[in-house]
């Protein structure tokens, strides 16, 4: 069943009504969001370019499982501006990945998931 | 909505994110108060509140109202509204038998520069699905009860149209000056979700 008839006239899925919340979830989201719009600015690549990116990023998530979307936006968004950063040789995934794991050895105090393993 | 769970390629968006920003850095393409400043201007800046003026002016002057239908993105410059996201923006007329609402179907074509960045709901793959398929049953959920002989046209925004509804004047409202009425007018209006209420 695709996601679209999961979100049936049944669907339990609530929508906010208020006219207030946030626009960012958490500060990543607002970082990849202002790196996406900078570039743009700047003209490394056009807005256009972007959204088929995102559109892309997106529709690899759809559908989602047991009538919840798989993903969060901000993810696909940076996913899509990843895919386009490293398509135009602006960047390499394995220079990115490389600096994700220095980061993963960053001593504590620092944010750094568990990517060894270890608990603590 | 933070219980989604997180992506399997994307187990650490934060410390990738974080990375990629350090190497566009490194390499002279962005600087960190360049993104600051993107971030803020669309956080604090910009947001629903410049709509709410183009609709309001709409309302008390029929030329520009004209002027706004006929060629959005030429009449809200005029205001001084434009950027990114702020091209190719028309403009859909709510009339007392027509109601206009817009969706983005495939991602989330938004008008920033009148209405700031989407809210989640927007972006929500229920509300990108259902209001194309059901758009009166899911209007009605979120407040806004429609009657029957209301014509309901869903418009699907995309990088070459960018939706905007001009919500219906409320009734009891003649008295009001342009800047009154702008205090009234939603961003939930100017999506189509909601109507705009005499105060």
């Amino acid at each position: 069943m695709s996601l679209v008839e999961k979100l049936g006239t049944d669907s339990e899925t609530s929508l906010p009504r208020s006219n207030g919340e946030l626009v960012f979830e958490e500060p990543w989201e607002s970082r990849a969001f202002g790196m996406a719009a900078a570039l743009a600015d700047l003209g490394i690549f056009d807005w256009s370019d972007f959204q088929q990116s995102l559109i892309t990023s997106i529709a690899k998530c759809e559908p989602g499982q047991d009538g919840l979307p798989s993903y969060r936006y901000y993810e696909r968004w940076f996913a899509a501006l990843e895919a386009l950063v490293v398509e135009r040789g602006l960047i390499s995934t394995a220079e990115l990945d490389t600096l994700v794991t220095d980061f993963c050895k960053r001593p504590h105090g620092h944010d750094h998931d568990h990517a060894d393993g270890h608990h603590h | 909505m933070t219980d989604y769970p997180h992506s399997a390629d994307y187990p650490s968006p934060q410390l990738r994110v974080e990375a990629l920003e350090a190497l566009l850095v490194e390499r002279g393409l962005v600087d960190p108060e360049m993104l600051d400043g993107f971030i803020s201007r669309y956080v604090n800046d910009v947001g629903p509140m410049n709509g709410a003026k183009v609709v309001a002016k709409a309302w008390v002057d029929p030329d520009y109202r004209k002027r706004l239908l006929e060629s959005g993105t030429d009449a809200v410059k005029e205001l001084g509204f434009g950027g990114p996201q702020g091209e190719h923006i028309v403009v859909v007329e709510n009339t007392p038998t027509l109601h206009n609402v817009v969706v983005c179907t495939l991602c989330s074509c938004y008008p920033w520069p009148l209405l700031g960045l989407p809210p989640n709901w927007y972006k929500d793959p229920a509300y990108r699905s259902r209001v194309v398929r059901e758009p009166r049953k899911l209007l009605g959920e979120m407040g806004l009860e429609l009657a029957d002989d209301v014509e309901i046209h869903v418009w699907d925004s995309s990088a070459e149209n960018r939706y905007f509804v001009l919500p219906n004047r409320p009734e009891g409202t003649e008295d009001l000056s342009e800047e009154e009425l702008a205090l009234l007018v939603s961003r939930d209006a100017m999506v189509g979700v909601a109507a705009v209420k005499a105060g």
